[in-house]
């Protein structure tokens, strides 16, 4: 493994720099607010006795919905050993485009109109297979990637790269607390094996407490296991 | 006057719609339409079965000039849930048909060399991803499950006969990256090896499209091979990466496999390059991850537009390396354009 200046188009830095991503959008994301993985200037790697593997990272994110980049530096410790702590990410940006409240406006209409609909929301298929999101359901698909994050960021190594592939299906389900609460199911691709993985999340969100995850699933994919028809 | 060559985009009349994904019965019509509209550069040449029988067909685009010739390989659509790869040999197709008698370098490099264009090679597949929501993700091909394994499909870009098994991959037929029993045991795999392993010294480029991750990869995917021309290799394409980000401020990232991306054995760039074929590359198209397979609709012309400008570099590259990069500047050639110019203008 190298160690020390790495380049910062190379898979080691580019794997860590998607975990910054997926940390970004669990701290700060919402359905007005996503964040993706834009450019990674320098990276540097090495060996942290006692917490694994240490990328520092000076990278860009792009926020998806106001079209904004934000600069970062960041601190990943992926852990080696079984006694290592869990994937630790730290990071510190000049740019406050990370936790300002641009979106708050929009974030409020959303969650009033669906805290006052009497029908609850039922969505699949984000996006469909050409690509397309109706506009009203494109909030909940951001929510979707959002919490995905939760997921991915917990399930990311240095021999992992992920992104949401698709929301399946998504379930509001009827609640009493303040927040909208929802099922979700996901599919997560995976980029070094080339899988599809099937998540179920409970998922909450209000504009003031942000993204909750509070159930996470792994689901048998069907499609890796069909059989061939006979024609 | 030519009411084919309106429906296929040309004279400004679009009937055949670029901007969409099509499912493989109306890729086929159009090739069949292509060819009928272009008959004298156009030829539609069947090559081989899929596993489940149909039969696999490619674009050859080329002048006949009696003599033989130099050649570019494309194909699309390896891996089925890939949609944006066979809407863009579609559009690559359709960019040569539009431009070879009006540019004066597209018109000699169809005089030089033949292309062809696979639009979807993993046809069986392709059709599968189309079937409904659970199949849109599709990857492999679609033979059926080996004996003591229970799940169907070999990764076509696995199974080639380089370096075939050694890494980067899963002898696990449920897996998505399964190489299959044995190098090229894969008729999709074989219909491509026989055609172009029995052409080898006519191949320029080899270029094989792919999506998603905005990425150039040249050979080879195992990183203990290391290409003899990869120096070359690194500046053409990162010069293909600079005709791309020209188009739409896309950035593509150039290097091996193994360095980019991850390593792998047995895709079909890295068995053409041990052919000898020398300008080898898997263009991964758009996006970075946000819609990852299903690109939506509106991206496919950007995609396909910046992907056009990243090709033609490496093929005009490939071209004047063996042509001296002489521009025919003759008279004759000139005129000929001018009046051709002046034809296809009276029958708009």
């Amino acid at each position: 493994m190298e160690t020390g200046e790495l380049n910062p188009n190379h898979y080691p830095a580019q794997r860590a720099a998607k975990v910054v991503q997926h940390y970004l959008n669990t701290l700060h994301g919402s359905p007005y607010k996503v964040f993706g993985l834009q450019k990674v200037f320098r990276a540097y790697a090495e060996d942290v006795p006692g917490s694994g593997r240490k990328y520092q990272l000076e990278l860009s994110v792009q926020e998806m919905v106001k079209k904004t980049t934000a600069n970062c530096e960041a601190e990943v410790i992926f852990p080696r050993k079984e006694d290592h702590p869990p994937l630790q990410v730290h990071v510190s940006s000049h740019d406050d485009l990370l936790n300002n409240n641009v979106s708050l406006q929009e974030e409020t209409l959303l969650y009033q109109q669906y805290k006052r609909n009497h029908s609850l929301l039922f969505a699949q298929n984000l996006p469909d297979s050409n690509g397309h999101i109706e506009p009203e359901h494109i909030p909940f698909w951001h929510l979707g990637a959002v919490a995905s994050s939760f997921v991915m960021l917990s399930e990311s190594t240095e021999d992992t790269l992920y992104n949401m592939a698709q929301v399946a299906n998504i379930t509001q389900l009827a609640s009493n607390d303040d927040p909208l609460k929802f099922e979700y199911d996901v599919l997560l691709h995976e980029m070094v094996s080339q899988e599809i993985i099937a998540w179920k999340m409970l998922v909450t969100w209000s504009p003031s407490e942000g993204v909750k995850v509070l159930k996470m699933e792994k689901r048998e994919y069907s499609v890796t296991n069909l059989k061939t028809t006979l024609l | 006057m030519n009411f084919s060559r309106s429906y296929l985009g040309v004279c400004n009349r679009p009937e055949y719609n670029y901007d969409k994904y099509h499912p493989m019965s109306e890729i086929s019509e159009w090739m069949t339409q292509v060819a009928k509209a272009y008959p004298d550069i156009v030829t539609v040449m069947d090559y081989g079965k899929t596993y489940e029988l149909r039969t696999i067909s490619l674009l050859k685009i080329g002048a006949d000039t009696g003599a033989k010739k130099k050649a570019i390989w494309m194909d699309c659509g390896i891996h089925a849930r890939e949609w944006i790869a066979p809407a863009f040999c579609q559009y690559f197709v359709s960019r040569i048909l539009r431009t070879y008698k009006t540019d004066p370098k597209m018109g000699e490099m169809i005089r030089n060399m033949d292309f062809y264009v696979t639009p979807v090679l993993n046809m069986d597949g392709y059709i599968y991803s189309w079937k409904d929501n659970s199949t849109r993700l599709w990857r492999k091909n679609r033979s059926p499950e080996p004996a003591g394994c229970n799940c169907s499909g070999t990764d076509l870009n696995r199974n080639f006969d380089a370096n075939w098994g050694t890494i980067g991959v899963s002898f696990d037929c449920c897996h998505a990256t399964y190489c299959g029993r044995g190098a090229e045991s894969e008729p999709e795999t074989l219909a491509v090896s026989y055609f172009v392993g029995s052409r080898k010294e006519d191949f320029l480029c080899f270029l094989t499209i792919h999506s998603y991750g905005q990425l150039l990869l040249v050979p080879y995917g195992h990183p203990n091979f290391t290409a003899a021309n990869y120096k070359e290799l690194m500046e053409v394409g990162m010069g293909a990466a600079e005709a791309i980000k020209k188009v739409h401020g896309k950035v593509y990232r150039v290097g091996t496999s193994p360095d980019i991306l991850y390593p792998n054995s047995g895709s079909s760039r890295d068995w053409a390059r041990f052919q000898g074929i020398p300008y080898s590359y898997t263009f991964e198209l758009r996006d970075d991850g946000r819609y990852g397979f299903e690109l939506p609709e509106d991206q496919i012309r950007p995609t396909c537009e910046e992907a056009y400008d990243g090709a033609l570099h490496i093929i005009t590259y490939a071209h004047n390396k063996v042509f001296n990069g002489a521009v025919v500047a003759s008279t004759v050639p000139t005129i000929w354009t001018v009046l051709v110019a002046v034809a296809v203008a009276a029958t708009v």
